[in-house]
């Protein structure tokens, strides 16, 4: 019995995997060939995807990209046995892109069937949740806080800090929340966590609920991810039968339940105040900080707010010890960032690396360059609501303080590439027109301001007054940043002043209005 | 205000089935809109007298989100992603592609009621751009001809 693997990711079943998974089960089957067909996570080598493996005696061969009219030729070549065909990258291990990695939170990732209890076990799950099951909560708290992990859905707070404040406050009740709204473009290392080693995060939840002291988690989703919705579905109701949750953790009389909540497209809802309100059944309006979430969070009571990479990094913490976890990165930015890139880029995908590595290597070694051919002439780093930086910056280290210091922001490590032919002055409009979209409204700088910006870039694209229009352009994104409520609109300049102060040129050419733009 | 026909049992059912849940209201929004495709807006009586709510609020809630409709969608809904990484490759193309083959902007339903047409912003898709979404299925590394592809075996299955 030959073991293939063709993953159920979305972005897998996105380029046909679902349909190259059942044509390589019926020809099995008509040719009387026994089959294991797994349905793994992705390994974040998107252009390979569809990566079809084969289990042979030389470890797993990959074949990718696989098209659907290619599964008959793969049968003839003998890829059962690991054979050659020109779609064949031979060992996925030894692919350069896979083995330079530093798969920590994503060793699982792609190998395994997400679904399957017995492979997380079996590569070493929840031995991190029996080593919290012995110690006091004070110490999963200073281990985490130990390791140097700091949140990794963008605002980069040390989470063991998090974690104090809320086992300090005393309260009957008490939450951990994921935050799995990620809605930042160029982003997708919740998702296939959440849809390649779900149990990971289940397992980093039930930690957190150990070290603070609460017993209800919730998992806020984003409604775009019905794939994940469901391997997390099939992985909590397991991990409930087989006692990792509910009343009784693993029989040590301690309480851990767990829900997925799902959000309804509101970008505004990943910052953690307007997350809570959703999840209350609320408006996703911000609210005011302080209190503090930690203090006050969901239904008022002390609430752990951490993003799926941050939670889902815990467990290998408390296996493999906090030195560990902190050996991995530079200065103040400890351990690996899951990187993601995406865009114009020739080899898109996951990249999961110690800090420190720099924007270069990331886009040329990994990356490949771009996926035009054209050179690269803008990145945007961070989401949305991230600067966009020029070919100058690219050697600059993937570390917190390193991009906070040029005026960037790692945010959760998305990487989204441009080649020549954008129009930054387009891109900062744009900025500009998606905070008018996912303003909550509840702060005057980002609910009219934003409309402003796009009204005011109109005006400089159109040529119309230019220097003047520069000037209240400036004016305006001082106001955004200094005096809103949230990321939102104190973050949008990022995106809109780093467009203006790298590319000038875009935003002074004399053009008529309506004029076609190089893209 | 234009009246549907919906079906009554079946928001009862939701409504009964979740109300009791912590912050049920988006569960119950998420239900109704699973079973019968949208939240009417003469359910909202409905939903605030379970909830012990005002009108204004669960009107309020459903208005937040871009995600809740209150009008009958079609019977497939395209969410074509706006954002970044779809931009960087070409997406403005593909969108305009779509709404001309469809013959819609967005926010609307085609005149015989096949196809909603909707902007998203991220798929969580960025490494196959640009992507769209067909009800629940997501395509990437998109193309305008694909895309016709794509929609000529969804017209096989319409009636």
């Amino acid at each position: 019995m030959t073991t293939v693997y063709v993953p159920r990711d979305s972005g897998a079943l996105a380029l046909g995997a679902e349909r190259v998974a059942q044509l390589i089960e019926a020809h099995a089957a008509r040719c009387g060939i026994p089959v294991k067909l797994v349905r793994n996570g992705s390994r974040g080598l998107y252009w390979l995807e569809p990566l079809v493996e084969v289990a042979t005696a030389a470890g797993r061969i990959g074949y990718g990209p696989v098209r659907p009219d290619d599964v008959a030729g793969l049968f003839d070549a003998g890829f059962l046995e690991g054979k050659a065909h020109p779609l064949c990258r031979g060992s996925v291990d030894e692919i350069p892109y896979f083995k330079n990695q530093e798969r920590l939170t994503f060793s699982r990732v792609g190998v395994t069937d997400p679904v399957s209890l017995d492979d997380y076990l079996a590569l070493g799950g929840y031995r991190g949740l029996r080593r919290a099951l012995d110690m006091a909560p004070e110490a999963i708290v200073a281990e985490v806080t130990d390791s140097g992990l700091r949140g990794r859905g963008g605002a980069a707070f040390p989470t063991g800090i998090k974690w104090r404040t809320v086992l300090e406050t005393a309260a009957a009740q008490k939450y951990i929340v994921c935050n799995a709204d990620e809605g930042d473009s160029g982003t997708f290392s919740d998702r296939m966590v959440m849809e390649g080693d779900p149990f990971l995060l289940i397992e980093g939840m039930t930690i957190a609920g150990l070290a603070v002291g609460a017993t209800q988690g919730y998992i806020y989703l984003r409604v775009e991810y019905p794939h994940a919705h469901d391997t997390l579905h099939q992985a909590i109701a397991a991990a409930y039968r087989a006692g990792y949750l509910g009343r009784d953790v693993l029989g040590s009389g301690r309480k851990f339940d767990l829900e997925v909540r799902l959000g309804a497209g509101a970008y505004v809802c990943g910052e953690e105040t307007s997350l809570l309100e959703s999840l209350e059944g609320k408006r996703g309006l911000v609210r005011f900080k302080p209190p503090l979430p930690a203090i006050r969070g969901l239904f008022g009571k002390p609430t752990v707010v951490n993003n799926v990479i941050s939670l889902a990094t815990v467990p290998i913490i408390l296996d493999q010890g906090a030195a560990f976890y902190r050996d991995f990165g530079q200065g103040r930015s400890r351990g690996t960032l899951p990187i993601q890139l995406a865009g114009n880029i020739r080899r898109p995908g996951l990249v999961e690396k110690a800090f420190g590595i720099t924007l270069r290597e990331l886009l040329y070694d990994f990356g490949g360059g771009s996926a035009s051919g054209r050179p690269i002439r803008a990145v945007q780093v961070g989401g949305p609501l991230g600067a966009y930086l020029p070919e100058s910056q690219f050697d600059t280290p993937i570390d917190y303080e390193a991009f906070s210091a040029i005026g960037a922001v790692l945010g959760h490590g998305g990487v989204v590439v441009f080649d020549d032919r954008v129009d930054m002055a387009k891109m900062a409009r744009y900025g500009m027109e998606f905070c008018a979209i996912e303003s909550c409204g509840k702060c005057t700088p980002c609910r009219i301001g934003s409309t402003r910006g796009v009204e005011v870039i109109d005006k400089i694209i159109a040529g119309v007054e230019r220097e003047k229009n520069l000037a209240l352009l400036r004016d305006l994104c001082d106001t955004l940043l200094h005096g809103s409520l949230c990321a939102l609109g104190g973050m949008t300049p990022y995106p809109v002043l780093s467009a203006l102060n790298h590319f000038p040129e875009d935003f002074g050419a004399e053009r008529s209005a309506g004029a076609v733009s190089p893209n | 205000m234009r009246q549907t026909v919906w079906d009554r049992h079946a928001v009862a059912e939701v409504i009964e089935e979740q109300k009791h849940l912590p912050g049920a209201l988006l569960p119950i929004l998420h239900g109704i809109q699973n079973r019968i495709g949208f939240v009417p807006a003469d359910s909202v009586p409905l939903i605030a007298e379970a909830l012990n709510l005002s009108r204004a609020e669960v009107h309020g809630v459903i208005s937040f989100y871009h995600y809740f409709r209150t009008t009958p969608p079609g019977r497939h809904t395209i969410r074509v992603c706006r954002a970044e990484s779809c931009q960087a490759m070409q997406s403005e193309a593909l969108e305009s592609h779509i709404r001309e083959r469809l013959g819609i902007d967005y926010h609307e339903t085609t005149g015989d009621g096949t196809y909603s047409l909707e902007p998203v912003y991220c798929l969580g898709n960025c490494a196959a751009s640009p992507s769209i979404m067909i009800d629940r299925a997501v395509y990437g590394r998109l193309n305008p001809e694909r895309f016709d592809e794509i929609l000529n075996e969804f017209g096989k299955d319409t009636p």
